[in-house]
């Protein structure tokens, strides 16, 4: 039984398509990485997943929820998947625990001093639980990303979307972001990442889906698909990268 | 005989000032309401409300204050409606700083980066929530200081409500003067009040401003110096 089915799903810009007939289903606690050129559609495809971006045809469900569909309960949907953006997105004027509590209080309407437990909780679980006071400022980029998927499992989804989270980051800070996706990956949350971090693909996904010109291209277990890539397009992204 | 300037003229002046400053309260007062109003309208995700308040920004803004002086006092009593003076001013101020200050808000709230919109609506929150919780705190302390300068020159605009024959600051000097016929001490006061009553505001919004900044904790700005 899927958790996240994609069937058939097409966008376009204008006249541009950017997906095209795109299907994918994930079982529970399946992770599944996206890799492709820039433009091949991947963040869109993630995007569409929470409906922060529509679709032109086909249909999107995610734990009986239909995304697609024009009447999706959005408030239900969000609190179901989560997403954690390639620049933070944390609000400034909050505090790292304000930013969550915002979140709780106002969204699941939990009680205050409930929701500065679960924020710490959150926090403690990304790792910085000292942090709980500080804005956003004051804090790495890496800090800052941590406190953004803290956000997200706050509201304990059942699905965690990440979209190139990594790539703002330095070096240094990058290991900090993924050692958390890869605690949330053992638990066995269900994830989609898109991501350009090759060895992390390789090592945390239970699938890797090459996207090429808004289509599925090629996919596969990680060892399999970067050992012995079958079509040249495949070939020749993972030549450029390694 | 003309009489000669005095303290009693300075006191009836001063006295005339109050009603202005009441008058830019009303008109403060009642151009925020609507204007508040007006500028979600503005940002709204529904394409009607959008142009409804691109079209109502438009005409007031494109129609002269004293036009829209006239057309309250006047077009009022052409309704049979008589109103005094200070009722058909406020309204008129009023609906001229709603056009103003919801073009000046819309502009704040736009100002505030997408990813904010989109990192709110990423944890499930409601446009309203966005706007309540996310959007507008960080935009107000941007729409601080244009606002009081809005205010200040709203202060300066009162003036022309002397027209419909209102009697606040310039309506009053004008009185004095055609009492004493000195226009550079009775004009040169009225100047001087007028100033009197602006220059707080300048100081107010530094220093509101400043706090602000302290309470939301926006860095940035800062940082850039401003």
């Amino acid at each position: 039984m899927s958790i996240v089915t994609l069937n058939s799903v097409s966008k376009s810009y204008g006249t541009v398509p950017v997906l095209r007939e795109v299907s994918l289903a994930l079982t529970p606690g399946e992770v599944v990485a996206l890799i492709g050129r820039s433009g091949s559609g991947k963040s869109t495809l993630l995007r569409c997943v929470n409906a922060l971006e529509r679709v032109q045809s086909g249909k999107i469900v995610v734990d009986g929820i239909e995304v697609t569909s024009p009447s999706a309960d959005l408030r239900k949907l969000r609190q179901t998947v989560g997403i954690v953006f390639q620049s933070y997105n944390l609000f400034p004027h909050y505090t790292a625990e304000g930013n969550i509590t915002i979140a709780l209080t106002v969204v699941k309407k939990v009680p205050k001093r409930e929701a500065v437990e679960i924020a710490r909780a959150a926090l403690e679980r990304v790792g910085l639980a000292d942090k709980a006071a500080s804005f956003p400022h004051q804090l790495s980029g890496g800090q800052q990303q941590r406190v953004s998927i803290a956000r997200s499992l706050a509201l304990s989804p059942k699905v965690m979307l990440f979209d190139e989270v990594t790539s703002a980051l330095d070096p240094e800070l990058k290991d900090e972001v993924l050692g958390v996706m890869e605690g949330l990956a053992a638990g066995g949350m269900t994830m989609i990442l898109v991501t350009h971090e090759m060895t992390f693909a390789r090592d945390v996904a239970h699938r890797v889906v090459f996207m090429h010109g808004g289509r599925i291209h090629e996919e596969g277990p990680p060892k399999k698909l970067f050992s012995a890539p079958e079509t040249p397009e495949l070939k020749q992204f993972i030549k450029r990268i390694f | 005989m003309f009489q000669t300037f005095n303290w009693f003229d300075v006191l009836f002046l001063l006295k005339a000032a109050g009603w202005t400053v009441l008058l830019t309260i009303v008109a403060f007062v009642g151009g925020s309401l609507l204007g508040g109003i007006i500028a979600v309208m503005r940002v709204s995700a529904l394409a009607p409300l959008r142009v409804a308040a691109i079209a109502y920004i438009q005409v007031l803004q494109g129609i002269p204050l004293l036009m829209q002086l006239f057309l309250t006092y006047f077009g009022l009593s052409l309704f049979g409606i008589s109103v005094p003076g200070f009722f058909a001013a406020g309204l008129a101020l009023s609906l001229h700083s709603s056009a103003f200050l919801s073009d000046i808000w819309r502009g704040c709230l736009e100002s505030i980066p997408r990813a904010q919109w989109e990192g709110s609506a990423a944890i499930g929150m409601s446009r309203f929530e966005q706007l309540r919780y996310i959007i507008v705190p960080q935009a107000v302390r941007v729409a601080i200081p244009p606002t009081v300068g809005f205010i200040v020159s709203m202060v300066k605009n009162t003036s022309l409500a002397s027209i419909i024959g209102f009697v606040e600051l310039a309506r009053a000097g004008q009185i004095v003067n055609d009492a004493t016929f000195q226009p550079i001490k009775v004009f040169g006061t009225v100047a001087l009040i007028y100033f009197a009553l602006c220059i707080p505001l300048s100081i107010l919004s530094r220093h509101m401003e400043r706090s602000l900044a302290r309470r939301l904790n926006v860095h940035r700005n800062v940082e850039l110096g401003i």
